[in-house]
């Protein structure tokens, strides 16, 4: 099949084809990561830039990676240290650096829709890496590919993605990503962080955890963003963990053969106990999925259009 | 016009006398690793590896090499799909056998080069192909030849093999 789209902003846009096509490329290329040489020369002499308007380390560095991997070559722009703090607008910004020649953008910035913007401002290809509460297809592509290399399907299985909905862009993409693929998902939270809108979109929502992990094959915890819980969204962080932290023991009502999963960073013993964490979980295996989805985007995103089966 | 030019015993016959050539010419089976370019490399590759191994009695280690992420079309052909090398062994100071099923511009070989030099450093690399079609357009030749089959660039030539699901064959097809 071809993959036609000129860029990623995300997973809704996405046919369950295109999905498969992205997730059985990233698992032959991370065959790549375990190479003692981990450089193929294929996007040599394009140019990828990453554009931050937020803090990131291992989106970032894996994109990067991934792009190095492929001998692309890479710039990164941030806030900090570059003309936006002189007050250059994202528009003006952006077509500067399209006029150096940058074949790809990877955006990140706290506005929702700001890839979008961005992929009508430029010619060249946009990757949302994180577009304010919207979405983040990277992520979910990975958690994806996470998900089916311990389960082998996407077909019938039950995710519970349990946290902070209302704040997470993770969780709108891992919704879209695995209901396209026939996966069904929960949702659980407090009903502060649950926004009205999610009963539109196709996954269920629980206010209880037990009931919300039962026969679950995959749990996605997400972080609890200490940034934004000034707000009174829930009493106590300590009241949080009773209620909704995930340990050992609330994951008995799982499937025995349950994965967690974490987008990262963790605050141990807040939203996950340290134990399953470190001893029970597939968080490491998804920072290096990550890297593997995101070259096989970058790869299959600047050969552009015109893919044949030879 | 499609025109038959080897049958499933011609194949066999070539294939078991390039097997014969290498191993002669090797001086035994002992340092070779077979390694068959994704994806219509790789059936000649695991038959030569199973006859090299079946006439000195040993086991000859057999690979698969993808060369996706080394072609030289990708800016104007765009992105292929992408398949995984799966080489069970080290191959550095290994004799590799490169096998592919129709050699032609070269472009694939000189790119499997690079990949295989990227996965190690192997002591000889040689190349054995099913079929020499000729038109060149790299510097490059072939080791062991099953049939130097002389063509025009407009014909095409097809094989067919058991293993993806047809009658072992070679034709030539031309408008």
């Amino acid at each position: 099949m071809r993959f036609t789209k000129k860029d990623i902003l995300g997973l809704e846009y996405l046919t369950p084809e295109e999905i498969t096509l992205i997730i059985e490329t990233a698992r032959t290329q991370k065959d790549l990561l375990s190479r003692p040489i981990k450089k193929v020369p294929i996007l040599r002499g394009k140019s990828v830039c990453t554009l931050f308007y937020e803090n990131s380390t291992r989106t970032r560095t894996s994109f990067e990676l991934a792009a190095k991997m492929l001998s692309a070559d890479t710039s990164s722009v941030s806030v900090s240290g570059s003309s936006i703090n002189k007050g250059e607008s994202f528009k003006d910004t952006l077509l500067t650096l399209e006029s150096m020649g940058i074949d790809l953008f990877i955006i990140r910035h706290e506005a929702s829709g700001s890839s979008h913007y961005a992929s009508q401002i430029v010619k060249s290809h946009v990757v949302n890496a994180g577009d304010g509460l919207h979405a983040h297809p990277t992520q979910g592509l990975l958690d994806m590919l996470t998900i089916y290399e311990n389960k082998g399907k996407f077909e019938g299985l039950n995710v519970c993605v349990v946290g902070d909905i209302s704040h997470s862009r993770v969780a709108r993409s891992n919704v879209w990503g695995l209901a396209k693929m026939g996966a069904h998902v929960r949702v659980c939270g407090p009903s502060t962080l649950i926004p009205p809108d999610f009963d539109k979109l196709p996954c269920e929502v629980y206010t209880d955890l037990d009931k919300a992990l039962e026969g679950a094959d995959a749990v996605n915890v997400l972080r609890i963003q200490k940034e934004r819980m000034d707000r009174g969204f829930f009493p106590t962080i300590g009241e949080y963990v009773k209620l909704y932290g995930i340990t050992s023991e609330r994951l008995k009502g799982c499937k025995d053969d349950v994965i967690v999963l974490h987008p990262g960073p963790i605050n141990r013993g807040v939203e996950i106990d340290a134990d399953v964490a470190y001893n029970h979980s597939v968080i490491l295996d998804q920072v290096t999925n990550g890297v593997a989805v995101r070259m096989a985007i970058l790869y299959l995103l600047l050969g552009g259009g015109n893919a044949e089966i030879i | 016009m499609i025109k038959q030019v080897m049958d499933d015993n011609e194949i066999r016959r070539a294939l078991t006398r390039v097997a014969h050539e290498i191993i002669e010419r090797s001086k035994g089976a002992d340092n070779l690793v077979v390694i068959g370019i994704r994806s219509r490399g790789v059936p000649p590759a695991q038959r030569l590896a199973a006859l090299i191994g079946e006439i000195e009695g040993v086991k000859v280690p057999f690979g698969t090499l993808d060369i996706s992420f080394y072609r030289d079309d990708y800016s104007i052909r765009g992105a292929a799909p992408v398949g995984a090398s799966d080489i069970p062994v080290d191959i550095t100071d290994k004799h590799v056998i490169l096998v592919d099923e129709v050699l032609y511009t070269g472009r694939t070989i000189r790119a499997a080069l690079d990949a295989l030099m990227d996965m190690g450093r192997p002591s000889v690399i040689s190349l054995a192909v099913l079929i020499d079609r000729g038109h060149r357009e790299l510097p490059i030749r072939a080791d062991y030849v099953g049939k130097n089959l002389p063509t025009s660039r407009s014909e095409s030539v097809k094989v067919s093999w058991k293993e993806l699901g047809g009658e072992d064959a070679v034709t030539i097809v031309s408008e």
